[in-house]
């Protein structure tokens, strides 16, 4: 029942009904949506029955659908992942939340070993229709292992897909989209913009979950390409509109999904400006961002008029939080790489 | 004392009345909550109203001048823990993680270590790294974000805070190993290893596999999970159906429940297991039974998962009031002593808040420091790329 593009209201009148909501609301609401739709719908992880989760993304689900629904598990990651497998192919579509990103890792085996390759091992047998949902990345002033963004591993899997929300409406329905997929997908959540609110639509979904999605357009010539996604896409629009007005344009694109990797209109952007920097909170070795410059690269090379930069977090740990605005991209190290894309 | 041998099978006390059928979820998790109240297997030797009483296998000798030692530990750091709470509702703080009704536990425990024991946290044994002698202050950057702890983990034997639940434990059952390994243990001047953590992580995986490991290497391991009855918003019985001191039994091991709110239980049991590790009879679980008094963290609302009436019955067995009756009764401290800890408790409080305002921003090539023991030529070139473009704003170019 993958269903690429959702309209769970359009049996009604068609009209919009159209709601202003944080991406925390959206996705709360889009979880809800998913339970109503299919009761084989179900929640698993640690503290999200009473507290609703220490984001509140689960608030309310448990005392609406039950305790069977909405599972307070015990502390063990690979033990909510592991169960969501047998689960999973029992005919449930589980969605787990990890409550931070970096403690997915006790559940990693089972992601890597299991989530990622029961349907290969199988041959198609066993389908996989969970959801790991994973709040990401730094810029909350928090502790160690609770500013993580553990994407690439994730990528770098066969037989996981990858995507990450940026806004409330792309919350509300890509976590509905990630729902219906028969895939496995691991889903990113921007913790530090769960509180940005903008309107949403809840009676039709703007696009399908596999697609990127481009936010500004410029179509002059002395533009240059930003691509980002999750956290780093409202530093990119900031950056857009402080470069426009100094009178330089920028293209910014959201990836949404990390993999599969869609980057056609990437292509079609850079082979228009010459000129990408691809953004992310991640380290940049061996991760997405190299992916992006090492495609992009090979498919627009003769448009390029720069090198593809990158503006990461550093090779490091994630460093305590007071150091963590050096760390985590900014408007102006990203605008410093524009400039030195510009200039080169 | 007693042989582990009289350890290894503890019946408990109310056993589920499971013969012919299995006892539902529903009657194990009444059975649990029914010791809540402490159930017949508690080690206890000093009550909630401060009476002193004996116990067959765990009995202690304490001096008046012990009894205060132990009762100034406990004032100091549950004032240290308010201070640190306060800081955090200042704003001096990013977060916080409150002691507040563990105190015993971890004096109890703490206090039975020696210098050369090992001792491996969580992230709430703020009086455990108290009784290593790490002075609080080495605490906050943790919690302020300036740094991940400042103590020397090898120089006091106290190794980091761990936050990823369950992880240290194994870290704990290799140190342990390590000790075994050097010919450290066999006799009363032998070293052991103690390792700290919550009733919730007893679900890691890494938890049952420092059991086994321990149990395998015949590690000199003292496993201490203070039981505070809940992980964040999931009381113990989502995590077990048996009291967790059980579990041990299925490991090969002794496992014991003491009242964690009472600190010279505590401090009997943990001696004695560490004595037992120190002989080559470990390793060990201690289940200290106590309560988490206040938030999981400052970030937290308990209002939200549990009742407050269950913490005003926790409040009738303050860890630190039932000291301070007995002291009273046996005319081992007048009010003057009291007056006097409480002065020095004010003290303390106002070194650290002013330490805690003080504390300097790391600056910015920490970020790059410490990585690797031996370099790495492409973080170095990262870390001199980003100084360079820092570097460029101090003088304005930019
Ligand atoms: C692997 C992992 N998963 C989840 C968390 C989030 N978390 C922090 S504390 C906690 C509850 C721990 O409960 P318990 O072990 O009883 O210790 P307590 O906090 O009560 O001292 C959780 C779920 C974590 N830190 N690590
Ligand atoms: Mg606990």
């Amino acid at each position: 029942m993958a269903a690429p593009t959702l309209n769970r209201a359009d049996s009604g009148s068609g009209e919009s009904d159209v709601q202003t909501l944080t991406i925390s609301k959206a996705l709360n609401m889009g979880l809800r949506a998913a339970m109503e739709a299919n009761p084989k719908v179900l929640m698993m992880g640690e503290d999200i029955g009473k507290l609703g989760g220490v984001f509140r993304i689960t608030d309310g689900l448990q005392k609406d659908f039950g305790e069977q629904r909405v599972l307070d598990t015990p502390l063990a990651e690979s033990g909510i992942i592991g169960t969501a497998v047998g689960l999973a192919i029992r005919g449930y579509r589980p969605v787990c939340e990890i409550q931070f990103d970096g403690f997915i890792f006790p559940g990693f085996d089972q992601i890597v070993s299991q989530v990622a390759k029961l349907h290969y091992r199988t041959q198609g047998r066993n389908k996989l229709p969970m959801v790991i949902r994973v709040p990401f990345g730094g810029g909350i002033g928090a502790v160690e292992h609770h500013s993580e963004s553990p994407e690439s591993y994730f990528a770098h899997t066969a037989g996981l897909k990858v995507v990450s929300c940026s806004n409330p409406t792309d919350a509300y329905w890509m976590i509905q989209q990630a729902i219906d997929c028969d895939d496995p997908v691991l889903f990113f959540e921007p913790k530090r913009r769960y509180y940005e609110k903008a309107p949403v639509d809840t009676t039709k979904a703007p696009g399908p979950l596999f697609a990127s999605r481009v936010l500004r357009s410029a179509p002059s010539a002395g533009a240059a390409t930003l691509v980002g996604y999750g956290p780093m896409i409202r530093v990119c629009l900031d950056a857009a509109n402080a470069a426009a007005e100094d009178g330089t344009e920028l293209e910014v694109i959201d990836l949404r999904t990390l993999s599969p990797l869609d980057l056609g209109p990437v292509y079609e952007s850079v082979r228009r400006t010459g000129r990408l920097v691809v953004v992310s909170e991640a380290p940049s070795e061996s991760s997405i961002t190299s992916e992006i410059a090492a495609k992009v690269q090979q498919e627009c090379f003769y448009s390029l008029q720069a090198p593809v930069l990158r503006v990461t977090g550093f090779d490091t740990p994630y460093p305590p939080s007071k150091l963590e605005e050096e760390f985590l991209p900014d408007l102006d190290r990203v605008l410093h790489a524009v400039d030195r894309s510009l200039a080169w | 004392m007693s042989s582990p041998e009289q350890w290894t099978h503890p019946e408990p006390a109310s056993a589920p009345a499971a013969t012919a059928a299995k006892p539902t979820a529903e009657q194990v998790i009444a059975g649990l909550r029914a010791t809540d109240q402490g159930d017949v297997n508690l080690v206890q030797l000093l009550t909630p109203e401060g009476e002193r009483v004996q116990h067959p296998d765990f009995d202690i000798d304490i001096t008046a001048e012990e009894l205060r030692g132990l009762y100034r530990d406990m004032v100091l750091i549950r004032r240290v823990d308010r201070e640190a709470n306060a800081l955090q509702r200042k704003g001096q703080l990013g977060i916080w993680v409150p002691l507040l009704g563990q105190e015993a536990a971890q004096i109890g425990a703490g206090r039975a270590l020696r210098p050369d024991d090992m001792a491996f946290p969580s992230y709430r044994e703020h009086g455990i790294a108290w009784t290593r002698g790490i002075h609080p202050t080495e605490l906050l950057g943790i919690f302020r974000g300036t740094d991940m702890g400042t103590w020397d983990p090898v120089k006091h034997k106290f190794h980091p805070y761990t936050i990823v639940i369950g992880n240290q434990v194994l870290n704990a059952a290799g140190y342990a190993m390590g000790q075994k390994f050097d010919g450290q243990v066999g006799d009363s001047d032998s070293e052991a290893t103690i390792c700290f953590f919550g009733d919730g992580a007893t679900s890691q995986g890494d938890v049952h596999e420092g059991f086994v490991w321990a149990a395998v290497y015949d590690a000199p391991l003292v496993f201490f999970c203070q039981n505070n009855q809940w992980a964040i918003s999931e009381p113990t019985e989502r995590q077990s159906r048996l009291p967790l001191y059980q579990r041990a039994r299925g490991y090969g091991f002794p496992g014991i429940r003491v009242d964690g709110n009472d600190v010279l239980a505590t401090l009997a049991v943990t001696r004695w297991a560490l004595e037992e590790c120190r002989q080559g009879n470990g390793p060990i679980l201690i289940e200290a039974f106590t309560y988490r008094m206040d938030a999981h963290t400052t970030s937290d609302d308990p209002s939200r998962y549990r009742l407050s009436d269950e913490l005003e019955l926790w409040k009738l067995k303050d860890p630190i009031e039932r000291v301070k009756v007995h002291l009273v009764k046996q005319q081992w401290a007048d009010s003057a002593y009291f007056e006097e800890i409480e002065a020095e408790s004010e003290a303390l409080a106002v070194e650290l808040r002013e330490f805690c305002v003080n504390m300097p921003d790391p600056p910015p090539e920490r970020i790059f420091a410490n990585v690797y023991a031996e370099g790495n030529p492409v973080l170095e070139a990262q870390r001199d790329e980003f100084l360079g473009y820092v570097s460029g704003f101090a003088g304005g170019e930019h």
